[in-house]
């Protein structure tokens, strides 16, 4: 039986900073700590509608990260009938770590890298708390 | 509605999943904040579906020019689904059959050929802009 890999969905932040420490946090995720529970995809694929991705975030569990209150992300996996289990925002990450300045957005600066790696020790456990909820 | 011809607005997919899509996204980037900062708009392509009428008014505004990383196009398909038919189209896969020896690795942080790229496909959204404006504009000089 194939095993179930936790989506990790961030927003696409197209002209923010924390649009891409999102970016940033899950590709540290799906990449370093934990590439054998965790992928991402598209999101834009869900906003077109693609069925082949509909299908693996209808049957796999996702967590949103999104940047601003438009929750991009969370909506459009709400909208698309995902499993939808954990809805994160940068914003609130950044709360409790207040003292970073989080800039760029080709190029983030080391603040932003420092908030990025925060948030991607933050999703890194709740793919373990999942994983944890399934078994 | 009136369409504003100052201004064009770039619509990048996002992209996570593949380097060409990180590679779309920096090129629009350097559009927006470098090479045509005075001339370009952008609008996250997923607030279509996740936001109101007053996101998708915005291909009615502006004459819109969408960047896809992949054959997809999600940036083109969703624009004109839900705001309106693109004046132009980029796909970086296209472009990267005038460059067969780069192979693209990473979809995070992009080595110096990835970057360059970048800049490649950013220079051809820039034409695209100047295109477009230029072709909004023409009508409204012979008038005068």
């Amino acid at each position: 039986m194939s095993k179930q890999k936790v989506f990790i969905i961030p927003c696409s932040g197209i002209g923010k900073s924390l649009g891409t420490v999102g970016r940033k946090a899950t590709y540290k995720v799906v990449g370093e700590l934990r590439p054998d529970q965790a992928r991402t995809t598209c999101l834009a694929l869900l906003t077109i509608g693609d069925e082949e991705t509909l299908k693996m975030i209808r049957e796999n569990p996702c967590v949103s990260i999104d940047g601003c209150p438009s929750q991009c992300s969370k909506k459009n996996i709400e909208v698309s009938k995902g499993k939808l289990v954990r809805s994160i925002m940068v914003t609130d990450v950044l709360r409790n770590h207040r003292g970073l300045k989080p800039e760029g957005i080709i190029k983030l600066n080391a603040e932003g890298e420092k908030l990025a790696s925060l948030l991607a020790d933050e999703v890194a456990k709740e793919v373990d708390k999942i994983e944890g909820d399934d078994k | 509605m009136g369409m504003a011809v100052n201004k064009v607005g770039i619509i990048s997919c996002s992209g996570e999943e593949i380097p060409e899509g990180t590679i779309s996204r920096i090129a629009a980037l350097l559009v927006l904040e470098k090479l045509r900062y005075d001339e370009t708009v952008t609008i996250c392509l997923p607030l279509f579906l996740a936001g109101s009428e007053e996101e998708r008014v915005f291909a009615r505004l502006f004459p819109t020019i969408t960047v896809d990383g992949c054959e997809k196009r999600c940036a083109e398909i969703g624009t004109k689904k839900y705001s309106g038919k693109p004046a132009a189209t980029i796909v970086v896969t296209d472009i990267l059959k005038k460059y067969p020896n780069l192979n693209l690795k990473s979809r995070d942080e992009l080595s110096a050929e990835e970057l360059e790229l970048a800049e490649k496909v950013a220079e051809e959204i820039a034409k695209k802009v100047d295109e477009v404006l230029e072709q909004k504009r023409g009508p409204k000089r012979r008038e005068s």
